[in-house]
């Protein structure tokens, strides 16, 4: 569980979070929404103390992340940040065992629980055949899946992506929502998804987490939250809502 | 080790050519391959560090700062044994932590702002070295400039022991930061989310490339390029996964200059050439077209 008290973030005078308070429940989804420059990816790097808030806590399992070391939050809490290009022929599997580094020991190889690890996030993101592509040679989408494998592989209960769906076709968007709604269903975990698709995010998360210019505009279940009258405060957009056919769920269609 | 300016024959082994092989070439062949396994290694790590397969020790300036030191240690403090390598090792240490900072900016470091850092701080010290050697007289002047352009010909089993025992420290150390430097090529964000204490590792292999760069250059001047050409060897054939660079490029940067070392004394033999011409005939070559590549 990861309990965010009160926190804000300065870059130099700039306030980029202003009062941010929310609680991420086990076996939650989040969708975390808002305009560009509405401070997502700030926040992101808060919950695992990429950049520590300036005011206020944010606790792991009821204790402030600041008392953790580096490789104990990395045991549980996993980023799948935006892209990263490496110039070097690293290979597919090596990419993602690398994400075991908390887990093992710092000298040394991995175990063959760490291989198992790494062998089933790369099928559970349709990559069961790369292990041996080197990570340069792959599109952008292809590497985007190995991201999330190598998260997906730590193991770790949390999970904070950032626009994980960006560069994927249609069916892998699928594929990477439902395998974060199943690990979370199933095993207890959480994840905190940035994203910019209002409908997926309605489908697959719990909980809304709305913001604009640096605070919590709106936070809830995705039918209170997205509103016709909070995306237009929002976003700037007139939206029409209505049901989705099959799941039920709250539907936006913007109007252009 | 038979090999050279004057040939010795294992089978009539003269007192003379005893004296050559046990006194002069092997400690030569002993101390090259020390330098090519420090200089090999450092690039290795500080090339995953940086990002940058185009890191090399003598390219960032480093290489110079262990230079700088080691004269100044020559022109100011001559006969303390220590005091060379102690001194090479902050130059190294100071020009590393320059070449850095300048480097470095808030959008991170691209391959070209760190080449750029790199040339000035090398023609910055360059400059600092040229005034120095004016107050050396010219007898010494011309050893000096054979040293600065990497020369093994002045080995001595002190020197030997000094780079080895750096050698086996730094390929050690940096072998057991290897899995975090795995990380720390991908990107530094990547590292310190996968739980990677990003400072720490820094000042670590900082402080070995300096160890390592420092004790090489005070043995045997700045021989450049071995830390770019081996390395690149190295993944080339085995990939890039670190905890197999980081040794392997010990072992082949100690063959690689113990082979160009061989070249430069026979190649014009009975003159010698520096061993540091040899590498940089190879390794400029290769850095044009590793950069070509890069963009």
């Amino acid at each position: 569980m990861l309990k965010v008290k009160d926190i804000s973030i300065r870059y130099g005078p700039c306030e980029v979070l202003r009062n941010i308070s929310f609680v991420l429940d086990d076996g939650e989804v989040i969708g975390l929404l808002g305009p560009n420059g509405a401070g997502k990816t700030t926040l992101i790097k808060a919950l695992n103390g990429a950049k520590p808030a300036s005011f206020g806590t944010v606790e792991l399992d009821e204790i402030p992340l600041a008392s953790f070391s580096r490789r104990e939050i990395a045991k549980r809490i996993a980023v799948v940040a935006q892209e990263n290009e490496t110039k070097f022929p690293v290979t597919v599997v090596e990419f993602v065992l690398s994400g075991r580094f908390a887990s093992g020991s710092a000298f040394g190889w991995e175990s063959t629980e760490d291989i198992e690890f790494a062998v089933k996030a790369l099928e559970q993101c349709d990559l069961a055949n790369f292990g041996d592509r080197l990570m340069n040679e792959l599109s952008g989408g292809e590497r985007q899946r190995v991201v999330l494998a190598r998260s997906i592989a730590t193991d770790a209960k949390i999970l904070l992506l950032d626009e994980p769906t960006a560069n994927l076709d249609l069916a892998h968007q699928a594929m990477m929502f439902r395998l974060v709604r199943r690990r979370c269903r199933e095993a207890e975990n959480s994840a905190v998804v940035i994203t910019h698709d209002l409908n997926l995010a309605a489908e697959f998360a719990d909980k809304i987490v709305l913001l604009k210019q640096g605070t919590i505009f709106a936070a809830g279940p995705p039918a209170e939250v997205l509103t016709e009258s909070n995306i237009r405060e929002v976003f700037g957009v007139t939206a029409l809502l209505d049901k989705h056919p099959a799941s039920g769920n709250v539907r936006v269609t913007a109007v252009y | 080790m038979l090999l050279g300016s004057e040939s010795v024959s294992i089978f009539e082994m003269t007192v003379q050519g005893r004296a050559i092989l046990f006194d002069i070439r092997l400690p030569r062949i002993l101390l090259g391959a020390c330098v090519g396994a420090s200089l090999a290694v450092a690039g290795a790590a500080l090339q995953a560090l940086l990002r940058n397969p185009l890191a090399e020790p003598y390219l960032l300036g480093v290489s110079n700062g262990a230079a700088l030191g080691t004269l100044v240690a020559f022109v100011f403090l001559d006969g303390y044994g220590f005091a060379r390598p102690l001194l090479a090792f902050a130059g190294a240490g100071i020009a590393t932590f320059a070449v850095y900072q300048m480097a470095k900016s808030r959008t991170g470091m691209n391959v070209e702002r760190l080449v750029l850092s790199g040339v000035i701080v090398t023609t910055f010290l360059s400059s600092i070295i040229v005034l120095l050697t004016s107050l050396l007289d010219a007898a010494r002047l011309r050893g000096y400039t054979f040293w600065l352009l990497g020369d093994l010909s002045q080995a001595t089993y002190d020197g030997f022991y000094m780079t080895l025992a750096a050698a086996t420290i730094g390929t050690i150390v940096l072998s057991s930061q290897a899995r975090a430097l795995n990380l720390m090529m991908v990107g530094e964000r990547d590292a310190f989310d996968f739980g990677v204490e990003v400072g720490r590792v820094r000042m670590i292999v900082f402080g070995m490339a300096s160890l390592l760069v420092g004790t090489a250059v005070a043995a045997s001047g700045s021989v450049g390029y071995v830390g770019l050409i081996v390395p690149h060897l190295v993944r080339l054939a085995i990939g890039s996964d670190n905890r197999l660079v980081v040794p392997m490029s010990a072992i082949v940067g100690a063959i690689f200059v113990v082979l160009a070392d061989t070249v430069a004394r026979t190649a014009i033999a009975p003159r010698e050439l520096p061993v540091g011409a040899i590498t940089a005939l190879i390794g400029a070559p290769l850095f044009i077209y590793l950069l070509r590549r890069a963009n």
